[in-house]
């Protein structure tokens, strides 16, 4: 369904046009565009300090600054606040994970605030990270690193976003692990759940990815499906250098 | 009659109880200033100006509306926390981006003005405040002679410090709080209004040194100095406790209330300076505090 092409595919459900985004002077973010549709994966590759990160933050409205449009089903997200940016149907699962220490895990879980209908339950949700629910009552930080992910990602699944924005999720995480994660996203895509997956895992972003974006400096250098990532290997290690 | 150490018992129990008394405002007071510090990182130094203007306000609604001690009990705390809020979103909240040291230098003007207007307009000088009449009178507890008001002092900051821990540690609003204290960006990117948060926190943080300040109003009575004198102890105090410790601001508040009055039966001579003498060696030991962690 994801295959056909962007001109038939109508309005994408995240638009980002011609953004910059800027940490004080240095200038990180140059004309970045991408197209994410309903339903759809993308996935942003890079070597360290590309700008995937920030591309991330500039959708968030977490930079100092940036310009450029943003637009989020339609709607224009450059006058939105960033504490209604998540209102728009989107959620962020960090880098770093965002785990809050003073919080134990089912605090944690029950932290982001709903935004829309049609999130996971909590049942649902300790169904599918039955860790977490041994766990619950332990402080966020005392999780392993893989439960920590998984309860970054869990905390949003129940939040009713359409568009989850995940950076890096495998990095740092034994095999297993990475497979469960796997496992999880490619759910959430069948499920109808829109994702932005930052991978430097290729082997692990191709199960769930319909598209990749190729970031260097700050600036996109082109897009392609999944299908040519095969035929792109040599330019991918070249740009991302893995 | 009874002695230990050489004390009589009811001198000691009475200077206890003193003890306890004025531990109970430091612990409401370093409480305010823990949960403003946490979330703002601002030290407050108007906190003892807030506790001035709650007990002012107990002290003018009695005085030009009749309205007594227990009304007053709610309504100058929300007075104090609605000025507060006030403050906090036209003023205070353009600070955060600078230097932690320019909302202090805010909040220490701030208090400045605050006490030179009453200052100004009330004179230097006490007004007497009396104590609601349910509370007159005193009980013979058999060792000592406890006056119900101070009693009850005792037992409503136990309450509210109580009150207020729990709001913090098992609601979601404090969910929200914790978990803005470590990193707002993200609790603000997950939907949370962080911003009012903030302005809520300082309401909160003001509210409870206006309701430290209608309880001692009875006790102390209400001058436009009677913030400045107490606040020195209290800073001395969060420093021992630990910057933002929620839990270690209240403990150490009573401990060091009742250790001032130990002192005082001990060692009278010390008893002005023993909280900051404690300060110094906690400050060599243990520079983030006894509950703090290092930031
Ligand atoms: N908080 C920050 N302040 C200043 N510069 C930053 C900050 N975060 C990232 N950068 C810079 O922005 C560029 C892009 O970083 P980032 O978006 O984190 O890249 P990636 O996620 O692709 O590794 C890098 O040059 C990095 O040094
Ligand atoms: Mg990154």
């Amino acid at each position: 369904m994801n295959s056909a092409p962007a001109a038939e595919r109508g309005e994408p459900l995240l638009k980002v046009r011609k953004v910059n985004g800027w940490y004080g002077e240095s200038h990180v973010l140059h004309d970045v565009s991408l197209d994410l549709y309903e339903g759809e994966t993308i996935t942003l590759v890079g070597r360290n300090g590309a700008g995937k990160t920030s591309t991330l933050r500039a959708i968030m409205n977490l930079l100092p600054r940036r310009s450029g449009e943003i637009r989020i089903a339609g709607r224009d997200m450059a006058k939105v606040p960033v504490h209604r940016t998540a209102h728009s149907g989107i959620g962020y699962v960090p880098e770093e994970r965002g785990i809050f220490a003073s919080l134990t895990v089912s605090e944690n879980l029950m932290l982001p605030p709903k935004v829309a209908e049609g999130g996971m339950s909590v049942e649902a949700i300790f169904d599918l990270f039955p860790n977490l629910a041994e766990r619950r009552n332990s402080p966020g930080t005392k999780l392993s690193g893989g439960e920590q992910q998984m309860l970054a990602i869990a905390r949003i699944l129940r939040t009713g976003v359409k568009i989850i924005l995940l950076d890096e999720p495998t990095e740092g995480l034994a095999p297993v692990i990475i497979q469960r994660i796997g496992d999880v996203l490619v759910e959430l895509k069948k499920s109808g759940m829109t994702l932005l997956l930052v991978e430097q895992n290729f082997r692990f972003a191709r199960k769930v990815a319909d598209r990749f974006y190729l970031m260097e400096d700050g600036h996109i250098l082109e897009s392609f499906p999944t299908a040519q990532l095969d035929a792109k290997m040599d330019r991918l290690h070249e740009v991302v250098g893995v | 009659m009874t002695m230990i150490f050489g004390i009589p018992l009811p001198a000691l129990l009475g200077q206890l109880l003193i003890g306890f008394i004025n531990g109970s405002f430091y612990a409401l007071l370093s409480l305010g200033l823990a949960v403003i510090f946490g979330l703002l990182r601002v030290i407050n130094f108007a906190h003892g100006a807030q506790y001035m203007l709650g007990a002012f306000a107990a002290y003018l609604l009695l005085a030009h509306t009749g309205i007594g001690f227990w009304p007053a009990l709610v309504i100058a705390p929300l007075v104090v926390a609605a000025i507060s809020a006030v403050i906090e979103r036209t003023m205070l909240s353009r600070l955060y981006d600078l230097d932690h040291l320019y909302g202090l230098l805010f909040t220490f003007g701030l208090a400045l003005i605050l006490e030179g207007t009453f200052r100004w307009y009330f004179g230097a000088a006490g007004q007497p405040y009396a104590q609601p009449q349910i509370l007159s009178g005193g009980t013979n507890l058999g060792f000592m002679f406890l006056p119900n008001y101070r009693g009850f002092v005792v037992v409503a900051s136990i309450v509210i410090c109580l009150s207020v821990w729990l709001l913090i540690e098992k609601t979601r609003l404090g969910a929200y709080l914790r978990a803005a204290t470590e990193n707002p960006q993200l609790v603000q990117a997950f939907g949370v209004n962080v911003p009012l948060l903030l302005t809520l926190t300082y309401a909160l943080g003001a509210g409870l040194a206006g309701l430290a300040g209608v309880l001692a109003a009875p006790i102390y009575q209400v001058s436009p100095l009677m913030g400045s004198n107490l606040i020195i102890i209290v800073f001395a105090v969060v420093v021992i406790g630990g910057m933002g410790s929620i839990g270690g601001a209240i403990v150490t508040g009573y401990v060091l209330g009742i250790l001032e009055g130990l002192t005082k039966v001990f060692y009278p001579e010390a008893s002005n300076i023993v909280v900051f003498v404690i300060m110094a060696v906690v400050l060599m030991l243990r520079p983030a505090g006894l509950f703090g962690k290092e930031i």
